[in-house]
């Protein structure tokens, strides 16, 4: 059961990181892998999801709108199963994903993957989030009052 | 994990080959008796026919309760298959199913338990799918009605024997009555609700 969950803690990670990266840049780090046979089990579709809302956040539930994901599943021949919803219309990277996802389970590809593709991938999101915080924290400006004294 | 990764996978070109699924049913449906192939392949689970399979994947989905023979909703592979791919939900109530699977036409339950439209809206009927041995050899049927230019002949072992004398309910019953599809591994037969069938060879 701890182990089910380990792994489950992992595939969320690595969906954290995958999520927010580009297709390209997943694709350019598969490739220099040695794949192991799989095949679309869902090839790459796209539809919607119901955004839902809460006005400040323990409101009554309200639909906010509606946003395009891409979903796919593959699997690999030994058998495990990957799946991959990211936002926007972009299948491929669905694809990619659901691929890397079903990799990290594997056994024998779990450790590689990790080391090659999410590793470095969560290193470009983290250097590209800490810019942005940089950036922004320059911009900073501190507001104070000051107090007129009496007298 | 284990038991999603025994699901065979579906259409490889989703659009495509739900196309060319849906146009092969269409022809079946307009020409009565006459056999229409199923070219694009899913894998299917089971018991579950190759055409039975691809016909799932392209008119099945979150709207058309499904009813399942005994041996169909018996195994898992064929009700796991059908959540993951199609979303279509499994009902027990025959009478509110759009469509129905039939792997064992033996075990056919009396056709006036699937719905039978309305009045109103003849088409909130029950699609009757039976997976047959053969449509190419066994008993010679003779069809008449709309969509056959004169006679059509069908040449089919079907279970159940008497599926076209339970069909004849159908002609009191216009509009509403019940449409069947006969399935042989890709081989595809429709006889729709108007079509008769007058007279049958050995």
């Amino acid at each position: 059961m701890t182990q089910h969950n380990t792994q489950q803690a992992q595939r969320k990670a690595a969906m954290a990181v995958l999520a927010h990266a580009e297709a390209g840049e997943i694709a350019a780090r598969l490739r220099d892998l040695a794949l192991p046979a799989h095949q679309d089990l869902r090839a790459p579709e796209n539809g919607l999801v119901m955004l839902r809302g809460r006005v400040g956040g323990d409101g009554a539930p309200f639909n906010l709108g509606e946003a395009t994901v891409s979903r796919a599943a593959v699997r690999l021949a030994s058998g495990e199963v990957g799946f991959g919803y990211t936002l926007g219309r972009d299948g491929e990277k669905a694809r990619l994903i659901a691929l890397c996802d079903a990799l990290v389970q594997s056994r024998d590809f779990g450790g590689l993957v990790e080391r090659s593709v999410i590793a470095p991938l969560r290193e470009q999101l983290m250097v590209r989030r800490t810019r942005a915080a940089e950036e922004t924290a320059a911009t900073k400006v501190d507001f104070y009052t000051m107090v007129r004294g009496e007298g | 994990m284990t038991t999603i990764a025994e699901l065979p996978p579906g259409f490889a070109d989703k659009v495509l080959s739900a196309q060319s699924t849906f146009r092969s049913v269409m022809d079946a449906m307009a020409r009565p008796g006459s056999v229409q192939r199923i070219v694009p392949m899913a894998g299917a689970p089971g018991m579950m026919m190759r055409g039975t399979a691809a016909i799932a994947l392209t008119l099945f989905d979150h709207d058309t309760p499904l009813w399942l023979d005994a041996r169909m909703s018996e195994s898992s592979d064929v009700t796991k298959w059908l959540k993951f791919h199609t979303g279509a939900p499994v009902v027990q109530d025959s009478s509110i199913a759009s469509f129905a699977l039939i792997s064992d036409g033996g075990a056919l339950p009396s056709l006036e338990r699937f719905a039978l439209g309305t009045g109103e809206y003849p088409d909130r009927s029950t699609t009757v799918i039976i997976q047959v041995d053969s449509l190419s050899s066994g008993r010679g049927f003779e069809l008449r009605g709309p969509g056959i230019d004169g006679v059509a002949t069908l040449q089919a072992s079907i279970k159940p024997f008497d599926l076209f004398e339970r069909l004849r309910m159908n002609e009191a019953l216009f509009p509403r009555g019940i449409d069947v599809v006969l399935v042989a591994d890709d081989a595809v037969v429709a006889i729709p609700r108007t079509t008769r069938v007058v007279s049958k060879g050995s």
